[in-house]
C-alpha cells in the first residue's frame, strides 16, 4: 500500500483520469512530443551524463585524458588486487585452449562455437553461478529482421539511426545479417520462441523500430535463452569446464604483448589461481551496479564493470564510455523493489506519466533518454515529484488504464510479471498507479572491439554488453539480447580460430607494474582496489565496523564500493 | 527536499538513505537468519534483511528480480509448524520468522545429446525416470514461489505431454524448491528444461519465411544494399533514415 501521505496525490491522479481517457482514446498523442530543439535542451540540462561532474578526464592507461563517466574514471584509477611478484606464472593450475570470463549469454555461445566449430575446449569462469546475468533478467525480446515485411538492411538503419550515427557500421552489419541466423540457431537448441498461427515468429515493436521486429519467449526471452544455453553447455562436461564462485581478478600476458589466460579468485576459500589459456574472451556484462550517479539499477548482482577495469590494464582502448542508459520507468516504491525494471510496454498499452497533481508533462513514448531525462527535470525542477518515504523520488505511472482502454483483465493477463510484483505489496497496478523514475539500466560503451571481437591486444576478445561500439551512445531496445547472441558467437568462431595456431611466450604480469607507476606519476590518490566483483548494501554502522579492519579489503569487496560512494563529490 | 541536486533526484548515496531511514524512525523486527537474532526493518524483503544484518551474500542472490532461483529460502513463522518457501528477493520478513537460505539444491543434470531424442515420454523415461515416482502428493505445487502448477507439469511429463509442460513450467525460475520438498525425490525443473527444449526444437511450427531469409542473408543477398549504406557519410544516412518509412 501507499504511505497516507501519498492519498491527496492519488486523488488527484483519479481527478484528472477521465479526461486523460477521452485523450488516449482520440489518435492525436496525448501530450505534444518534443521538437528537436527541446529535445536537446531536455537533455543537456537534465540527462545525468551532461551534469558538469557527470563526466571527468581519466588520468591513466590507453583513453588517457577523455573524457569517462566519472564512476568509471574512478573504477579505472584503482590498484590491483595482485602485486606481480607475489604470483607464480611458472606453474599454472589450469590450462584450455579458450577462457571465457563470464557465464552469461555471450560466454556460453562462444563456448558452444568454438566447440562445434574448431572442437576447441573452454574453461567458463564466471563470479556467481552460471546464469546469473543480465542474460537472465531481459523480458522485452530480441530484434532479428525475420518477418517478410523487413530486412537486415532496415534493422541496419534503424539501429544507426538509434545510435545517433555514431556507432560502428561494420559492427552493425554484423549484428543486422547474423540476426535471423541466431533466431534459428536458439530454436534448434530448443528455444519456444513466441509465434503466430502459421508458425511465423510473432514480432513486435519496440523504441525506434521501423518495421515489428521484437521476437520473444513470453515476458521470460532472456530466462529461456540462458537457461537453454547452459543446458546445452552442461551436456558437454569432457569440453566445457565450468568454474562458479570463481571471477577473474586480472589478465595474464605473455612477454610478447599476447594475452594468455587469467587469475581466478575463489570466492569460497580466497585463493588465486592461474590459468594459462592461447585466448581469452572477456563477456562480463554491464556495471549497472556501480549505482552511476546514486541511481538505482535492473542489472543482476554481479554487474560490477570488473571486465572494463582488466582490459584497460592490460592495454585495451575503451570506446563511448561516457554515455549511460538509463531506462525511464524503474521502480521508486515500494522501496524494496527500487529500481526494478517496469517494462516500456505499460506505456506502449496507454500508460501515462503523470506528476503529483495528476498531470501530464511528457509525451509517453519518447526516445529513452529524453523520457528519462523529463521525468527526472519534473522532479528536481518543477517540484512535480512525490517523495517517498526513503527519501526517493518519483511520479506516477498510470496504468489503471491499460484496462479501461482494453478491458477488464487486460493488465493482469499481459503483464503477469508486473502485476504479481506489485501485488505482493497490495497494489494492484489495475487500480492504482506505479511510482517510477529511471533507472541505471545498460553500459552504452565498453572495450573497442571489430567484427570478429578482437581488441588492440592479440589474443584478447570481448563480447556482450562489455564491447563499446555497437550501440554508438544509444542502444535501442531488443540490439543487446541480439548483441550477446550475434558476438558471443562471433567470439567462439575468431577466439577459438587464433587458438588453434598460437604460440605463446612466458607468461607476465608486468601490465600491472607499469600501470602502478602510470598511477604514481599521474599523482592520482586512491585507495580503490577492483575489481569490485560485488556491491555491498550493509547499512552505515554496519560498514564503519567492517572499516575497523582498516587498509584491508574484504572479501567480497564489501568496503571497497563503500569508498568508491564517499569519495565522489555530491553523492 | 533542498539538498537534491537538480538533475539526479535519487543520487542520495546508501548512507544518505540510511541516516533518513534513522531520522524516520524506522520500525525494527527480529528475525533469525540461520537461527541467530537479528533486529531487522519491518518492511525489508529477506534478502534486504540479510544484507541490513551485514552479510555480504555470496551464494544466495543473482537477479535480485525474481528470475534466477538463486535465492531460494525456507522459514517458520512463531507458532506455526509449517516449512514455508519463497524467493529471498521477492518475500518481505515477518516479526519472529526463522529463515535459511538454500542457494543450491544438489540435484544430477541428466547429460543429453538434444539430436538424439524424440519428443515424447521415452525422452522422460530416459533422461529423468524418477519423474515415475510422484505419488501426486501436490507438495511441489503448494511449494512453488512462482505459484506454478509443478505436480500437473508431472503428471503431464508422464503422460508424454511434452507442449503441457512447457506450457505449465514456461516461469519456472529453477529455485529447485520442489525437489526440495518432493517426497519422491524427483526432479522437476530440470526435468521441464528438457520438456521445453523438446517442444521448441522438435513440435514448433516452422516458420515459412524464417529459413528463407536465413539462405538469402548467406547467399548475400543483401550484400549491395549494406555496401550502399555503409559507404554513405553521416549526412546522407540521417537523411535516409529520417525519411524512412516505418510499419
Ligand atoms: C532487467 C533487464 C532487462 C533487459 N531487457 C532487455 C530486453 O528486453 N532486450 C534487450 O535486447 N536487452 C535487454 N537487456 C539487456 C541485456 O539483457 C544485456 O545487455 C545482455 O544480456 C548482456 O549479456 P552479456 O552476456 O554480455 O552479459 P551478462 O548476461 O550480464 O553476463 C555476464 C556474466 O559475467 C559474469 N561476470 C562479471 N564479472 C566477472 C568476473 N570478474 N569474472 C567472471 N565472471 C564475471 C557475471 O556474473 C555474468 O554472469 C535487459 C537487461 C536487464 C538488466
Ligand atoms: S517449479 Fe520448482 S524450481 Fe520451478 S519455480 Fe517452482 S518451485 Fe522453483
Ligand atoms: S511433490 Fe513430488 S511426489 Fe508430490 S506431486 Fe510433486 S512431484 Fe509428485
Ligand atoms: S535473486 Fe534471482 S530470483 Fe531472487
Amino acid at each position: 500500500m501507499y504511505p497516507d501521505y501519498m492519498e491527496e496525490s492519488l486523488r488527484k491522479v483519479v481527478q484528472t483520469r477521465p479526461a486523460r481517457l477521452e485523450l488516449a482514446r482520440k489518435p492525436d498523442p496525448v501530450y505534444p512530443p518534443m521538437s528537436a530543439e527541446e529535445r536537446r535542451k531536455v537533455l543537456e540540462d537534465f540527462h545525468p551524463d551532461f551534469k558538469p561532474d557527470a563526466l571527468r578526464p581519466v588520468s591513466v592507461g590507453p583513453n588517457k585524458g577523455e573524457k569517462l563517466t566519472t564512476e568509471v574514471a574512478d573504477l579505472l584509477e584503482s590498484h590491483s588486487w595482485l602485486r606481480s611478484e607475489q604470483v607464480d606464472l611458472d606453474h599454472p593450475d589450469f590450462e584450455t585452449d579458450l577462457l571465457i570470463i563470464g557465464g552469461g549469454g555471450a560466454g556460453c555461445n562462444a563456448a558452444l562455437v568454438a566447440m562445434q566449430q574448431h572442437g576447441i575446449r573452454s574453461m567458463i569462469a564466471t563470479k556467481l553461478r552460471m546464469g546469473d546475468a543480465n542474460t537472465m533478467m531481459s523480458q522485452g525480446g530480441m530484434q532479428a529482421a525475420v518477418s517478410r515485411t523487413d530486412s537486415p538492411t532496415k534493422h541496419y538503419l534503424d539501429a544507426i539511426g538509434g545510435g545517433h550515427f555514431e556507432n560502428k557500421p561494420e559492427l552493425v552489419k554484423a549484428l543486422t545479417e547474423d540476426g535471423p541466423g541466431v533466431v534459428k540457431w536458439l530454436e534448434d537448441l530448443g528455444v519456444v520462441w513466441d509465434k503466430e498461427e502459421d508458425g511465423s515468429i510473432q514480432v513486435r515493436h519496440g523504441g525506434g523500430t521501423s518495421r515489428k521486429r521484437m521476437v520473444s519467449c513470453r515476458d521470460y526471452t532472456g530466462a529461456m535463452i540462458m537457461r537453454t544455453l547452459m543446458d546445452e553447455v552442461r551436456n558437454h562436461p569432457d569440453m566445457i569446464d565450468i568454474k562458479e564462485f570463481m571471477p577473474a581478478v586480472e589478465l595474464i600476458m605473455d612477454d610478447e604483448g599476447r594475452c594468455a589466460g587469467a587469475i581466478l579468485y575463489d570466492m569460497d576459500s580466497e585463493e588465486f589461481f592461474t590459468v594459462k589459456a592461447k585466448s581469452t574472451l572477456i563477456a562480463t556484462g554491464g556495471y549497472g551496479r556501480l549505482h552511476i550517479r546514486g541511481f538505482d539499477t535492473t542489472n543482476h548482482y554481479g554487474a560490477t564493470g570488473d571486465g572494463l577495469v582488466m582490459a584497460y590494464r592490460a592495454g585495451a582502448k575503451l570506446m563511448y564510455m561516457d554515455s549511460v542508459q538509463y531506462h525511464p520507468t524503474g521502480v521508486s516504491f515500494p522501496e524494496q523493489i527500487a529500481g526494478f525494471l517496469v517494462t516500456e510496454a505499460i506505456r506502449g498499452a496507454g500508460g501515462q506519466p503523470l506528476n503529483k497533481d495528476g498531470e501530464l508533462f511528457v509525451f509517453p513514448r519518447e526516445p529513452r533518454d529524453i523520457e528519462a531525462s523529463a521525468i527526472i527535470r519534473e522532479c528536481a525542477q518543477n517540484g512535480g515529484g512525490v517523495e517517498t518515504p526513503s527519501g526517493r523520488f518519483g511520479v506516477w505511472l498510470d496504468s489503471p488504464l491499460i484496462d479501461m482502454l482494453h478491458g477488464e483483465g487486460y493488465t493482469e493477463k499481459h503483464f503477469p510479471a508486473m502485476y504479481r510484483q506489485f501485488i505482493r505489496y497490495g497494489i494492484d497496478i489495475a487500480k492504482l498507479p506505479m511510482l517510477i523514475y529511471p533507472s541505471l539500466h545498460y553500459q552504452n560503451g565498453g572495450i573497442e572491439i571489430n567484427e570478429r571481437c578482437e581488441t588492440d591486444i592479440p589474443g584478447l576478445y570481448v563480447a556482450g554488453e562489455a564491447t563499446g561500439g555497437l550501440h554508438g551512445r544509444n542502444r535501442l531496445m531488443g540490439n543487446s539480447v541480439l548483441d550477446y547472441n550475434v558476438f558471443g558467437r562471433r567470439a567462439g568462431k575468431y577466439a577459438g580460430e587464433y587458438a588453434k595456431t598460437v604460440k605463446l611466450g612466458k607468461l607476465s604480469l608486468a601490465h600491472l607494474d607499469s600501470y602502478e607507476k602510470e598511477l604514481a606519476a599521474s599523482g592520482v590518490k586512491t585507495d580503490l582496489v577492483t575489481p569490485i566483483l560485488l556491491p555491498s548494501y550493509a547499512p552505515k554502522d554496519v560498514k564503519k565496523r567492517q572499516l575497523v579492519r582498516g587498509g584491508n579489503v574484504l572479501p567480497g569487496a564489501s568496503v571497497v564500493h563503500n569508498r568508491l560512494h564517499d569519495e565522489r563529490s555530491g553523492a | 527536499m533542498t539538498s537534491v541536486p537538480t538533475g539526479t533526484a535519487n543520487s542520495l548515496s546508501n548512507s544518505q538513505i540510511d541516516e533518513k531511514r534513522d531520522a524516520a524512525g524506522e520500525r525494527l523486527i527480529t528475525v533469525y537468519i540461520m537461527g541467530k537474532a537479528y533486529e531487522v526493518p519491518a518492511e525489508a524483503t529477506i534478502m534486504g534483511a540479510i544484507e541490513y544484518a551485514g552479510h555480504q551474500i555470496i551464494r544466495g542472490a543473482g537477479c535480485r528480480e525474481g528470475y534466477c532461483g538463486a535465492c531460494a529460502t525456507i522459514y517458520r513463522l512463531p507458532g506455526d509448524y509449517k516449512i514455508r518457501t519463497g524467493l529471498a528477493c521477492m518475500t518481505l520478513v515477518e516479526e519472529g520468522m526463522t529463515l535459511a537460505q538454500i542457494p543450491s539444491v544438489p540435484a544430477e543434470k541428466a547429460i543429453y545429446d538434444i539430436e538424439k531424442l524424440k519428443p515424447n515420454v521415452s525422452a522422460i523415461q530416459q533422461m529423468y525416470p524418477t519423474v515415475f515416482r510422484c505419488v501426486a502428493c501436490g507438495t511441489c505445487t503448494k511449494s512453488c514461489p512462482q505459484g506454478l502448477q509443478v505436480m500437473d507439469y508431472v503428471q503431464a511429463a508422464k503422460r508424454g505431454d511434452i507442449a503441457t509442460v512447457m506450457d505449465l513450467s514456461f516461469d519456472c525460475v529453477v529455485c529447485g524448491l520442489c525437489m526440495l520438498r518432493c517426497p519422491a525425490e524427483i526432479t522437476q525443473p530440470l526435468m521441464a528444461i528438457l520438456a521445453k527444449r523438446l517442444y521448441g526444437r522438435y513440435l514448433r511450427k516452422d516458420s515459412p519465411e524464417l529459413a528463407e531469409r536465413v539462405k538469402a542473408v548467406e547467399e548475400g543477398v543483401f550484400e549491395a544494399e549494406y555496401a550502399d549504406l555503409m559507404a554513405m557519410g553521416r549526412e546522407a544516412l540521417s537523411e535516409r533514415y529520417y525519411a524512412r518509412d516505418s510499419e
